[in-house]
């Protein structure tokens, strides 16, 4: 055991922390739920790709940086610490982009990595439909093999950034006959293919974060499938492996709540601790931040001595969306009756991102496989307890 | 940076946790308990040497094998998943802790270490930090407190007072006696910083042993639910079962690697090491609590009983999570470190 960084690493965490403050927006980027906030922050990824920087982990010669998963730590790090924006492609570089790398032709690499890396390409994902949620398995949309392509009839719902997104990928019934999580298969289209119609949905902050998609007797080539025909179950399982695994949510996007909660609790201490429970809370906060930081070194060191992730996995779902919940609804409980003001209010004083946190933070345990899911799964496969 | 035990570390591991298997059955464990004044085994503390655990921390000069922080906290999680009723800790890793950095004239570690490393020697350490002294009755040497001194006297130098706990095997005494030049091992100016270290080792080896306590009553629990069965099926397959077991699941899988990194900050010296063996109290102890609340759940009425094991866990838990400092002491250090206003928390503080 070594806790501590390498004189590469150091300087590595230094190129970035000086790259950042060169180049990030004088003024935070509007929501990428509008038309404008989308391109600008489209124009952010292209600017990281720049240095690699938009998908770290990638091999260079595909747009990336070559970081291994501890450089990718640090890059997280340095990255939330400075205030950076969201990421408008994380469906692609953190979900599509590794099942990619595993189970891509060496043409399909070559073809889609660089330009999701450069942002020419955004991407929405496509597994939800109205009857299959946590049931993903009951998927009904269509693909029906014609020549050299899909015919694809159906219609996807809940798909993140699939409002202004270029792309999508997801899950489609290629055996007509199938059951279950059988005669599935995994194929990418462009939004604009003739035969789709995108109708956006209004989420509770009133802006349309994600989207219905319908298709159409929609022609996608063959060449845009990952993987076998039927395979595609196994293959967005790993895809829904890496979500809730390490990459999606990186530690230092809950520390840095955690330092901006600390913050808020030490600038109104004397008013927060009216109610005891918030200075607990803030502890708390703190304190299980440091954890997933921990663990998720942890795990990103066995994983380069070879280990890999199963179903431990799970917990790490869990574990966030739970801290990120309490990090918010303490910052609520600190901000009190301010808490309810829009972000642009005249005289909001230092409330800050809090409330539209606030609403994030309850997606978490929903999106990505409910928590309700993730325990069956960690009963399940971990523990080893009997199927229902 | 690599956050993992090197083999060595793992195959010792592995090795006391067969031993410990085999060997320390929880019948035999009741037995020791349940039969003796003393709730302790010379047997089982024959075993233990035998395996190498008194030896651990004593220098090699005196016999031992001086390893440190980190193997501990290994054999420790162990310890706690098998309920060892034993003075092991409070002889060998925290008396050797403080014979170990005693001045270097003192006579004490040339008599005690050897015998202490040989298994031969039970040591006991009262702190007022603790109402009673663990072991006190039974152990051929006490190291308590006075003002900061460290100092060292037989129990026929002192009155005990013997106070029964929930956990039968724990022997909790109150203990009365007289400060002296000839008691006094050690001046408070190196004493202060000699019980500093010492409560943060019971405090780190307290972590590890709810570490072990929390996996072990999650197995309990996760096998009765796969054995027992109602409404024609094993309770297991009902997801408001599966979902208290999974909840234990998370918190143990977060809490182990807040262990592991007070136990390497103890081992390097890092001046926050206390914030973080505090933070590892704090987190184990919340994994332990909520591990015996979820499994006596599961087990329903059995496991309110005598008879189950689980009890033995669940009473361990409890007792341990409030000694060496109680949750309001470590929540009160965790507080002050990280509510400070120069405080640096947030991303890239984490080992920096």
């Amino acid at each position: 055991m070594r806790l501590l960084y390498t004189e590469k690493q150091n300087q590595f965490r230094a190129e970035v922390r000086e790259w950042l403050a060169a180049n990030l927006p004088g003024q935070p980027l509007a929501s990428f739920d509008t038309p404008e906030g989308f391109e600008q922050h489209r124009a952010w990824e292209r600017k990281l790709s720049e240095k690699g920087f938009s998908a770290v982990t990638w091999p260079k010669d595909l747009g990336g940086r070559g970081c291994d998963l501890i450089e990718w730590l640090i890059f997280e790090e340095e990255y939330w610490a400075a205030g950076s924006p969201l990421r408008v492609n994380q469906n692609g570089v953190f979900l599509l982009a590794p099942t990619l790398m595993e189970y891509g032709t060496p043409e399909q690499k070559a073809r889609f990595l660089p330009r999701m890396a450069t942002a020419e390409d955004i991407w929405a994902q496509g597994w939800s439909e109205p009857g299959a949620g946590s049931d993903m398995a009951a998927i009904r949309s269509r693909a029906q093999r014609d020549n050299g392509h899909y015919v694809v009839n159906g219609q996807k719902v809940w798909s993140t950034r699939a409002v202004w997104a270029d792309w999508i990928f997801g899950l489609f019934r290629t055996d007509p006959n199938s059951q279950r999580h059988h005669g599935l298969t995994f194929l990418l289209m462009p939004l604009k293919t003739p035969g789709i119609t995108i109708r956006p949905i209004k989420q509770l902050n009133g802006l349309p974060g994600f989207a219905e998609i319908f298709f159409d007797d929609v022609k996608v080539p063959v060449e845009n499938r990952i993987g076998e025909e039927g395979q595609g179950w196994s293959i967005a399982m790993a895809t829904a492996g890496f979500e809730r695994g390490l990459m999606l949510r990186s530690p230092a996007r809950f520390q840095q709540t955690a330092r901006q909660l600390v913050e808020l609790y030490r600038r109104h201490r004397e008013e927060a601790d009216a109610d005891p429970g918030i200075r607990d809370a803030v502890i708390k906060s703190w304190m299980d931040a440091e954890a997933y930081a921990l663990a998720t070194y942890r795990t990103a060191c066995r994983l380069a001595k070879g280990g890999h992730i199963g179903a431990e996995a799970s917990t790490n779902k869990i574990f966030w969306s739970e801290l990120d919940l309490l990090m918010h609804e303490t910052a609520m409980r600190i901000l009190g009756a301010r808490g309810e003001l829009m972000p642009d209010a005249a005289d909001g004083g230092d409330i800050g991102a809090w409330l539209d946190g606030f609403l994030f933070s309850l997606a978490g345990p929903i999106y990505a496989g409910t928590n309700e899911i993730q325990r069956n799964i960690i009963a399940e496969r971990m523990l080893g307890l009997p199927r229902a | 940076m690599d956050f993992t035990f090197d083999e060595q570390q793992l195959a010792f591991r592995d090795a006391i946790r067969k031993f410990l298997m085999v060997e320390a059955a929880p019948e035999w464990l009741r037995e020791i308990w349940e039969t003796t004044e003393t709730g302790r085994s010379a047997e089982l503390r024959a075993k233990l040497a035998d395996q190498g655990l008194t030896a651990l921390s004593v220098p090699e000069e005196f016999g031992g094998i001086n390893v440190g922080d980190l193997d501990w906290t290994l054999v420790q999680q162990e310890l706690g998943y098998f309920a060892i009723p034993d003075s092991l800790t409070a002889t060998a890793y925290l008396g050797v802790y403080l014979l170990n950095h005693l001045p270097a004239d003192v006579a004490l570690k040339r008599e005690w270490l050897p015998r202490i490393a040989a298994g031969q020697a039970r040591v006991a350490v009262g702190h007022p930090i603790n109402p009673m002294v663990a072991d006190a009755k039974n152990a051929d040497l006490l190291l308590l407190w006075h003002e900061g001194e460290v100092h060292a006297l037989s129990p026929a130098q002192a009155t005990l007072r013997m106070n029964p706990s929930i956990d039968l095997s724990r022997r909790l005494y109150k203990i009365e006696w007289t400060p002296s030049e000839a008691t006094r091992v050690c001046k408070a100016t190196i004493g202060q910083k000699l019980w500093a270290g010492t409560i943060d080792r019971a405090g780190l080896a307290i972590s590890a042993q709810l570490i072990g306590l929390a996996q072990r009553m999650l197995d309990l629990g996760v096998d009765h639910a796969a054995q027992r069965k109602q409404f024609g099926k094993p309770i297991g397959s009902f997801q408001a079962v599966k979902h208290h077991m999974a909840d234990v699941a998370v918190k143990v899988e977060f809490a182990e690697p807040v262990v592991h990194r007070a136990a390497y900050a103890l081992a390097q010296d890092d001046p926050r090491a206390p914030v973080y063996v505090s933070q590892a109290r704090l987190a184990a102890g919340e994994a332990a609590l909520l591990a015996a609340r979820k499994s006596i759940q599961v087990h329903g009425a059995m496991g309110y009983t005598w008879e189950a094991d689980l009890q033995m866990f669940m009473k361990r838990a409890w007792a341990l999570n409030a000694t060496w400092g109680d949750s309001k002491f470590h929540k009160a250090r965790l507080a002050a470190a990280v509510l400070a206003d120069d405080a640096r928390v947030g991303p890239g503080a984490t080992f920096a």
